[in-house]
């Protein structure tokens, strides 16, 4: 692979980055001072670093098309994970294994930890919900957050003029935020595919603005503070319990998230779904109500953006507006999107990586963000179909031989 | 809450998931470590990076002479973007890493979310920045102090002055929708209906970050004000002035804390003539602040940025109450940072029991000729 | 009276900005069916390259006609350079993907591109140089029409006029828009789609880069986080319009900039961009694929 070919490509290519970065790399003005830094050592680092991500790239590409090719083996039993899913041994060990890890994640390492790992399962939670309009229904949804804040909004609130609790608002957000998935849905599910991606963008900033434009209300940008932390029984916890508690709280959630999320999946309403996100008209001529479906979907996922609005907003005992903006439903798309659509295991994979990593990140400081961005577009350039796409349920017709 | 048999049952449930949970806290090693906090990354990090330079300058300087006591003072730095939800994970973070003072968080928000875990960690805070009344004058902080006056002593020194002084009583007061913004131009109204003096015209709030705001500016216009009062940042305020130049507009403009900073200057050029806004008191006789700026210069080959110099402050204000305390206990600096006035770039500070700094009131300034100077 | 007409030229002044980024989107959108979030950020590398190419121009004294040239002639060079890249890089691999997969990359990319810029410049704002100077016939009109409102309502006029040009009678013109139609039929009549797309995305980036130019020119500042706001605002436009058409891109971001002056004028700016978004949810729910988009019918 090293041919002199592919040196000349790696030359020119480096080249061809060196000239891209030029501007914005190697001149840097003062326009006050009207100085000019010339940072030539920069070309240098360019050229050099280009050239080996392009060997490194080419030296990836290389391995994949002389791998030899269990294609068609791997296709029936798809990933490691579906693998290990399927035998019921296997299975077993992998859940208890993941459910001991579970439990004494917050007594082995710190409560940063835990807060991370309190954040990436709300993640979790939201990936699954959004996994239900976008991944299952196939609506595109840019404002998922818009839900999210309405949950946030409604324990707020509620908590503050009227002191009421964690519990008691936990279903009151879920249903609000679904009551106004429902009122979205209405007027604008009947538009197709971007049309409704842009229209829910809109609906979210919508959300965001008024939150922030409407004072008396909301309490505007300043936020509402001193939101009361989930109550154990009606004891208050100190803060380092309260960390544990509402991690073991998010534990549990995410269990029954991924239940009932599962047998919706099977569920005549699951089917529907999917049959809805591959041939709209198809769904039609079989009897499928159309629009009452999406609404469901649009409402369910509605629902557990809700739900975890309220878990947010008594997390952090603090919200604002600008905690809802587009590129919290950015991320949480691409969570979706990047675990495999429509794959539970992929999206929960999805939420780990992505909350997670920009965590550990902050060992690279500055660079973090530069860093995830990057890595965002090589999963999707590498795994287009998301790190563990879904499977379809396939049934195979075994003849049985008649014996004689 | 009534001890029943139950409640006590659970109470012991409690004790036993703590008793469990009791994570190992950082111990203080051989080094004073420092937790910086703020904006380093995303659309805010103007506001947050020059407070890491200030608190680099001080703690480098403090390393050279031989430390603090013997002790050598770590920085530990962390990202919160200004979001509230992740400024909680910041902390955590930075309570686990074993920070023994913070200086930070930048936005008022972010601030306030984090609060209680420090608090309950006991761990002093000192803000350069964060504005918001809550913070000082609820008293829901014992452990936060800032270097920066709260926004309920700014919206009345900008509309005393252009009342008062400018004479001026059509007003205009625009915001830009913001945690620091919004809560100082509400303020500023307020005053203005108290005062019994003067009118608002037009109250408005803008979209930060949109193209263009020549819509606003004819609004602004057409209302008839005299003065536009501004609650907000640079940026906002430097393309505000920049439209109402080119739409021939001289109405004047009075603006906060967030504008007094020399970008707003460097972006707005010619167009900066003539506005005023209100910034802690003049430090530009300090030779403290001066050489701050110098350091600034010759390590980082540029002018400070925003808050520079109240970081600074906050800096040497806690590493001077580490020292004279001895402890990095929260009752100990206290005290010190109570009873002892320390110079700083900000001038001779020290702070009152709710936590505000005593000693930085407000002047008012003009840009003239490209600098911003005393108004007399 | 002028009240109105100020706040007509204020709005005309934003819609041309906004078309002239959202061209890039519709025209991408029309090709590959992708929403390139990306763009947003080509226009602030525009805008960037023109500003730091402009300043050290003007150090070095240059008159200025020369500065707004070069500088002009450098931002659309290298906005095309980043568009053609980013299409290489970030989305010719992913053209057989499932649908969602190539907007979740253009995502990542705009995060990349931010960051990007910040480190190897500045967080901080910086003053843009002033390029276009006061006519001294604009004078007794400045106050509704400043110099920077005609430069920027000419040159937009200017482009389209040159655009339209190039999309109607063009060899290349012609093969977008076959592409556009059918990319399989196109490949069939000897059309290289690879080199169309490619095309595209220069032209797209292009135009956003004047764009850049012409709004840091007018607000005199810049910093690498403008891209992000503009972005959205030119994508609802594009899709106000009907997502794919361009004079419905040009359109929609006319309609989009009125509004928005119109009801900071007589409402409130406070709810300046709530108007403009339901606007377009209005105007989707009569027009369910935009005002001059073009509704496909599903075949069975």
């Amino acid at each position: 692979m090293f041919s002199l070919k592919e040196l000349k490509k790696g030359l020119l290519t480096s080249l061809w980055f060196v000239f891209l970065t030029f501007p914005i790399v190697v001149i840097k003005v003062d326009p006050i001072a009207r100085t000019v830094v010339w940072r030539w050592e920069n070309v240098a680092y360019m050229a050099i670093g280009t050239f080996l991500v392009y060997f490194l790239v080419r030296f990836i590409q290389y391995r994949r098309e002389n791998r030899p090719k269990p294609a068609a083996a791997r296709e029936k039993t798809g990933s490691i994970v579906h693998r290990i899913l399927q035998n019921p041994t296997q299975r077993v060990f992998l859940v208890a294994v993941v459910a001991t890890i579970a439990v004494f994640f917050p007594h082995v390492l710190s409560s940063y930890q835990t807060n991370v790992m309190t954040t990436a399962l709300m993640y979790v939670v939201l990936g699954l919900g959004l996994n239900i309009v976008v991944g299952m229904a196939g609506l595109l949804d840019l404002g998922f957050v818009a839900f999210y804040a309405v949950g946030a909004y409604t324990y707020s609130l509620l908590n503050l003029h009227y002191g009421l609790g964690f519990w008691t608002i936990l279903p009151v957000g879920g249903l609000m935020a679904a009551f106004f998935g429902v009122m979205l849905g209405f007027p604008v599910l009947r538009l197709r595919g971007d049309y409704l991606a842009i229209v829910t963008l809109g609906f979210g900033e919508i959300i965001r603005l008024i939150l922030e434009n409407w004072g008396e209300f909301s309490k505007g940008p300043s936020g509402i503070s001193n939101i009361s932390r989930p109550s154990f029984f009606g004891i208050e916890l100190g803060l380092e319990q309260s960390i544990i508690y509402t991690y073991y709280l998010m534990v549990i959630f995410v269990v029954i998230t991924i239940f009932i999320v599962n047998r919706l999946q099977d569920s005549r309403l699951g089917r529907a779904w999917i049959a809805l996100r591959e041939d709209e008209i198809a769904c039609q001529a079989m009897g499928i109500d159309k629009r009452k479906t999406k609404l469901v979907a649009f409402s369910l996922g509605a629902f557990w953006a809700g739900i975890m609005g309220v878990m947010f907003a008594a997390k952090t005992t603090f919200v604002n507006p600008s905690s809802f903006t587009f590129l919290e439903s950015a991320i949480i798309l691409a969570i979706v999107v990047l675990g495999g659509m429509g794959s539970i295991i992929g999206v929960i994979f999805g939420a780990l990586i992505l909350i997670l990593m920009p965590e550990y990140l902050r060992a690279l400081s500055e660079y973090r963000m530069l860093a995830f961005g990057g890595i965002l577009v090589c999963m999707m350039v590498f795994r287009p179909q998301g790190l563990i796409s879904n499977i379809r349920r396939t049934y195979t017709f075994e003849k049985k031989l008649p014996k004689n | 809450m009534k001890l029943t048999l139950s409640g006590k049952f659970l109470s012991t449930a409690a004790c036993v998931l703590m008793a469990l949970s009791a994570p190992a806290m950082g111990v203080a090693g051989d080094t004073i470590k420092f937790g910086v906090a703020g904006p380093h990354s995303g659309d805010l990090a103007s506001y947050g990076l020059p407070t890491v330079n200030a608190a680099k300058l001080v703690i480098d300087k403090v390393n050279a002479n031989g430390g603090i006591n013997g002790k050598k003072v770590e920085m530990l730095i962390e990202d919160d973007v200004c979001k509230p939800e992740i400024s909680t994970n910041t902390a955590t973070k930075l309570v686990s890493d074993g920070a023994e003072v913070v200086l930070g968080h930048i936005c008022s928000g972010a601030t306030i979310a984090a609060m209680p875990i420090y608090k309950n960690a006991g761990i002093l805070v000192v803000s350069p920045s964060a504005t918001s009344d809550e913070l000082t004058l609820s008293g829901n902080y014992p452990n936060f102090f800032r270097t920066i006056a709260p926004n309920a002593a700014q919206s009345p020194a900008m509309i005393d002055f252009a009342v008062d002084k400018l004479g001026l009583t059509k007003i205009a007061i625009i915001h830009d929708k913001g945690d620091y913004g919004k809560p100082l131009a509400e303020g500023a109204k307020k005053h203005v209906e108290q005062k019994g003096k003067g009118e608002v015209v037009l109250f408005e709030g803008i979209t930060p970050g949109a193209m263009d705001y020549s819509a606003i500016v004819q609004k602004i216009k057409q209302s008839g004000a005299q003065v536009v009062v501004f609650g907000g940042y640079h940026p906002e305020a430097s393309k505000i002035v920049t439209i109402m130049k080119k739409k021939r507009l001289d109405t004047a403009f009075v603006s906060d804390d967030g504008v007094k900073d020399d970008t707003f200057i460097k972006v707005a050029g010619e167009s900066a003539e003539g506005v005023y806004a209100a910034g802690p008191q003049d430090n530009s006789a300090n030779p403290l602040a001066a050489e701050a700026k110098e350091a600034h210069k010759k390590a980082f080959g540029s002018d400070p940025g925003a808050f520079f110099e109240g970081a600074y402050a906050a800096t040497v204000a806690m590493l001077n109450a580490i020292d004279k305390a001895d402890s990095t206990k929260l009752e100990d600096l206290k005290k010190v940072l109570q009873s002892e006035k320390v110079d700083t770039p900000v001038g001779k500070i020290n702070f009152n029991e709710k936590g505000d700094a005593i000693g930085v009131g407000f002047s008012m300034y003009v840009v003239e000729k490209g600098k911003y100077v005393v108004v007399k | 009276m002028d009240y109105f007409i100020e706040l007509f030229f204020s709005g005309l002044t934003r819609g041309s900005i906004y078309a002239l980024i959202a061209l890039g989107y519709t025209m991408v959108y029309g090709i590959i069916g992708l929403i390139n979030f990306a763009h947003g950020e080509i226009y602030m590398i525009g805008a960037f390259t023109s500003f730091i190419v402009a300043t050290v121009l003007s150090i070095y004294g240059f008159p200025l006609l020369a500065i707004v040239i070069i500088a002009g002639i450098a931002a659309v060079v290298w906005s095309s350079s980043y568009g053609f890249t980013i299409e290489k890089i970030a989305y010719k691999p992913l053209r057989h993907a499932p649908r969602l997969s190539p907007l979740i990359s253009a995502i990542g990319m705009s995060i990349f591109l931010q960051n990007y810029v910040l480190l190897a410049q500045t967080s901080d704002f910086l003053p843009f140089p002033t390029l276009i100077p006061d006519f001294p016939f604009m004078e007794p009109i400045a106050h509704i029409v400043g110099s920077t409102d005609l430069m920027i309502l000419v040159t937009t006029v200017v482009v389209m006029i040159a655009l339209t040009f190039v999309i109607k009678f063009t060899k290349i013109g012609k093969a977008m828009r076959a592409t556009a139609q059918d990319r399989t039929m196109a490949t069939l009549v000897g059309i290289n789609v690879n080199n169309v797309i490619s095309a595209t995305f220069i032209v797209g980036s292009a135009l956003a880069a004047v764009g850049g130019l012409l709004i840091a020119s007018h607000i005199g500042q810049i910093n690498f986080y403008i891209g992000f706001l503009a972005g959205i605002k030119a994508f609802t436009a594009a899709v106000l319009g009907g997502i794919g058409s361009i004079p419905g891109a040009v359109l929609g971001s006319l309609i989009l900039g009125l509004t928005e002056s119109f009801a900071t004028g007589y409402v409130s700016s406070d709810y300046e961009d709530v108007f403009a978004f339901m606007l377009l949810v209005l105007i989707l729910i009569f027009k369910p694929s935009g005002l001059l988009g073009k509704a496909t019918n599903q075949k069975v």
